[in-house]
């Protein structure tokens, strides 16, 4: 370690007792300060939310607000429920559709992959959870939907149209911008917080392990499946939570991809909307106190959903870990 | 018993009826002599045509640059117990991992020679590894039970791996195996109970029976008591001499007192070479080399 | 490969004298094993590309549709004006933008770290103090928190009262993004640190504070840098807190103080609205803007890479 100084200088004036004293208070009081407000952040962040989000659900109830299926700021009727719907299919789905990619980078890159080769894709990974949401969703809008809606949308519609017309009032009008859209990028966004997390435990997994499972006749795969990933489940479990947590969060891609529906039901290939989205896209022309007040309620809403999901993963990961570590 | 002999040694040293293996004219075998029997448990109930399984031959193991072992070549007899002994860093350890094709699954690990099992060498080509170690069991320093298992699941984890579902067949083989590693007793009643909630010494005796359940022929055990209390390691103790009987155990240890208590013979590695081997009991009472003699006494090591 | 696997057809008895089950195990099963093994390989590598692709196909895009807006001197020196001036050929560019960005993103981390670094000293320094497990809940809990609330907190407590969007109000959202990651990365690295360290400084007499501060977190300097980097490079990244606060703003600000006081233009909010706009001139300034938010990202990336690398180095 570089001290840049020597221990003479430090002690040249002479520590009197009073400045020494003084000095730690001073210096604890500051430090403490600067920790609490951390605290009061966060006590504020929930207290501003349902403070400004009050007239809603004094007018609506809290399940009332919660479970309402209309949105209309014209007539001053607020109901969160397609948002909330919109929020957890594409969270869901996403995690479905990105778990198991993520986990066999993982396995790939802790295992399988020579170092050079994992360290490439270690690097790679953790740079796409540094893109920002927005440059995501521009790539999304010119280039994900267009190739979505000629490749996917509209030839599934048109075939639905000839062949299968009891489809189409699912598949809705093809306009490119949906949740299928949606939920495709943000499975992408999300794997590098499961991949991280599992890449990590699985490297941490004790050599002993895997020389038992070996030595008692499991080839390369059934060494990972038998006594690796059982190991590390704890983590690969808080990754997945983690991964959720974030797709429940994800705003800007989501909502430059998602459309602008604010009424169920939503269609597969017709626009929708979630949590997030329905903020960023209606606070702007939010005209009416209601409407700005309904939004900020909203936003309380996924504060307390966003919230039960960071508990439940830290539980969990508790739970399932091996030995009562963290793994 | 007349001493195993030393891969150097000339045939002519043997004095009963000389055997040769089919492997190597150099390695020969002689058939125990009856006075020696009482000598201790072990030596005892050595069986008088007790069949030579194991035959290695010029085993060398190259870390990159350094060796492990050199030129070992060494015979072990079916339903005996040899000890390999020596200082840290012997290479003993490293011997026992070549007998089940560890070494496999190191970087930069290679291994020459060969290792004979019932006539096939394990390192000849398109010989199966997995096989191997399903017939060649290990048991490591630390018990190494699988934790998110329950204890029915860990013994008969490598059953399930061959592809064995029968329930019926997997209680009776679990019972088995349970009850030849002497733990069957303590554990019938929380089978499904988590493996990590036992006893080290419970869990190294779960390792047994893991590796039982899968029909080992061959035990090997690198220091398996050295992470146990010693109530438990004399448990483990009394458990190999009943096991002896049943399947080849290679046991490598750094303790002395117990490669004299439980095993049949014994081998002194010092320094990557294979100085000397011997039944047991010559080997602590009268050896032949000045450095087993050395490293027996307690001058170095 | 096995081609004889010995001993799978052997007959002899068992340990216990039952017949040998696993005789009865053909090489069937292995080489069903083996093939399952070479599967899962395949899958392993499917997957990897499969995550690893897109990326490649998105940094590609970004750069290819934004390197001719980034290149030339306009970006860097026009503000953007009214739909107009761009469909009318008119010069235009972001160079509001990224004069907005500098201020607010900079003025963040003037806010966040001496916070963030001041409650990870409370963690690390201070263990025994009994509103730790709290704060270190509650940190973790932030962290994890969407990016938009924060904005919304933001718009609350300041742009409200102030009745207009401003720099103040965006930084300060950033900043409410850029603190449970500093205060986490500082914790950490302190939390390294030997404790010898701050024994031999209290034992030449020094006072706590002088430990700290001189000794330790000196010390800790690499790790501490690193975090805040990484924070940065997060918050740098965020819209839509920014959507709330700072709004955003076509222009030059008329005065410097209107940079705080008044709408300023980030360049994730600028990027977004471009996006979304359906002029396609503004379009191609949208992606010169992803361009600069790419390479913003990468630098930093690279940058924690380097710092930490260099401290592993001298760390022997």
């Amino acid at each position: 370690m570089d001290l840049a100084f020597t221990a003479r200088d430090l002690v040249r004036r002479p520590t009197h007792p009073i400045y020494r004293r003084l000095g730690d208070r001073v210096f604890q009081v500051v430090v403490v300060a600067l920790g609490l407000s951390i605290v009061a952040l966060a006590l504020l962040l929930a207290q501003v939310l349902l403070v400004d989000g009050w007239e809603p659900l004094r007018r609506f109830g809290f399940f009332g607000f919660l479970t309402g299926t209309t949105w209309d700021p014209v007539r001053g009727i607020h109901g969160t429920w397609p948002f909330i719907v919109g929020t957890l299919i594409t969270a869901v789905a996403s995690l479905a559709l990105s778990f198991f990619p993520a986990i066999g980078v993982a396995i790939f890159s802790a295992e399988y992959a020579p170092r050079w080769l994992a360290s490439i894709v270690d690097t790679i990974v953790d740079l796409l959870a540094a893109v920002p949401s927005v440059v995501v969703g521009i790539w999304g809008i010119f280039v994900l939907v267009p190739l979505m809606q000629n490749h996917v949308y509209l030839p599934v519609y048109f075939w639905a149209f000839e062949h299968a017309p009891g489809l189409l009032p699912v598949l809705g009008p093809p306009a490119g911008y949906n949740l299928i859209t949606a939920t495709i990028v943000l499975a992408l966004m999300i794997v590098p917080y499961t991949t991280a997390l599992a890449r990590d435990a699985i490297r941490l997994v004790p050599r002993s392990q895997r020389e038992a499972a070996r030595a008692l006749g499991a080839t390369r795969w059934e060494v990972m499946r038998m006594a690796v990933l059982p190991y590390a489940r704890g983590a690969i479990t808080a990754g997945a939570i983690l991964s959720f947590g974030r797709a429940i969060g994800e705003t800007m891609a989501v909502a430059m991809l998602v459309g602008n529906s604010n009424t169920l039901p939503f269609t597969l290939f017709g626009p929708a909307a979630t949590m997030p989205s329905v903020i960023v896209n209606e606070f702007r022309e939010a005209v009416e106190d209601l409407h700005l007040a309904s939004l900020m309620t909203v936003g309380f809403y996924l504060f307390l959903i966003s919230l039960t999901v960071n508990l439940i993963a830290a539980w969990l990961q508790r739970k399932l870990a091996v030995g009562g570590r963290a793994l | 018993m007349e001493p195993m002999p030393h891969a150097d040694d000339a045939p002519a040293t043997a004095a009963a009826t000389p055997a040769t293996d089919a492997v190597s004219n150099r390695v020969v075998l002689a058939t125990p002599k009856p006075q020696d029997a009482g000598q201790g448990d072990a030596r005892a109930t050595v069986a008088a045509e007790a069949v030579t399984r194991l035959v290695t031959d010029r085993i060398t193991v190259n870390y990159g640059k350094t060796v492990g072992v050199r030129d070992v070549s060494l015979a072990f007899r079916d339903k005996t117990v040899t000890a390999l002994i020596g200082p840290s860093g012997c290479g003993k350890t490293t011997f026992l991992r070549a007998l089940n094709r560890m070494h496999d699954l190191t970087r930069g690990v290679k291994v020459t020679g060969k290792a004979v099992l019932d006539g096939t060498d394990i390192y000849a080509n398109g010989v199966d590894p997995v096989t191997i170690r399903r017939r060649i069991g290990m048991v490591f320093q630390k018990p190494t039970p699988f934790p998110t298992m329950s204890i029915y699941d860990n013994v008969v984890a490598g059953l399930k791996l061959v592809g064995i579902r029968n329930r019926a067949l997997l209680d009776e083989v679990a019972e088995r195996s349970l009850r030849q590693a002497a733990l069957w007793d303590e554990v019938k009643n929380r089978l499904r109970a988590p493996a990590g909630g036992i006893s080290g010494g419970q869990q190294q005796r779960l390792s047994i029976a893991r590796a039982l359940a899968v029909e080992a022929e061959v035990l090997l055990m690198d220091e398996p008591t050295s992470s146990l209390d010693p109530q438990s390691t004399m448990r483990i103790e009394e458990l190999i001499h009943e096991l002896k009987h049943d399947v080849m155990i290679i046991i490598v240890t750094h303790n002395m007192q117990q490669a004299a208590r439980v095993s049949d013979y014994t081998a002194f590695f010092y320094e990557g070479d294979l100085i000397e081997v011997a039944d047991t009991n010559t080997m602590f009472t009268n050896p032949r080399e000045q450095r087993t003699n050395d490293y027996i006494t307690g001058r170095f090591g | 490969m096995a081609a004889t696997a010995p001993g799978t057809g052997s007959d002899t008895a068992t340990a216990a004298g039952a017949p040998r089950r696993l005789a009865t195990v053909t090489p069937e099963n292995l080489r069903r094993r083996y093939r399952r093994d070479r599967f899962m390989i395949g899958l392993l590598v499917l997957a990897t590309a499969a995550v690893l692709v897109p990326l490649l196909i998105i940094v590609w895009y970004v750069v290819s549709n934004g390197i001719s807006a980034v290149l030339t001197a306009d970006f860097y020196t026009q503000d953007l004006g009214s739909p107009a001036r761009a469909l009318q050929g008119r010069p235009t560019g972001l160079g509001h933008t990224i004069l907005g960005t500098m201020v607010v993103d900079g003025l963040a981390l003037l806010i966040a770290v001496p916070i963030g670094v001041g409650a990870g000293i409370m963690l690390s320094e201070f263990p025994d103090h009994p509103l730790n497990p709290v704060l270190r809940v509650l940190n973790d809990t932030l962290n994890g928190m969407p990016a938009i609330l924060k904005g919304l907190l933001a718009f609350s407590l300041i742009v409200k009262p102030m009745g207009t969007f401003s720099g103040i109000s965006g930084a300060v959202a950033l900043a409410f993004v850029m603190l449970p990651i500093v205060a986490r990365a500082t914790e950490g690295v302190l939390r390294i640190i030997p404790w010898s360290i701050r024994e031999a400084g209290l034992a030449l007499g020094l006072p706590r504070w002088r430990v700290v501060l001189n000794t330790v977190l000196p010390a800790a300097r690499v790790g501490v840098v690193t975090g805040v980097l990484i924070a940065f490079a997060r918050a740098a990244g965020e819209a839509a807190p920014l959507l709330f606060t700072s709004f955003g703003n076509n222009f030059f600000s008329s005065t410097p103080l209107r940079y705080l006081l008044g709408p300023v233009d980030t360049l994730p909010a600028r990027l977004y609205s471009l996006a979304i706009s359906p002029y396609r001139e503004w379009h191609a300034m949208g992606w010169g803007a992803g361009v600069i938010l790419l390479v913003l990202v990468i630098v930093t990336f690279v940058g924690t890479r380097i710092v930490t690398r260099q401290r592993r180095a001298t760390e022997l």
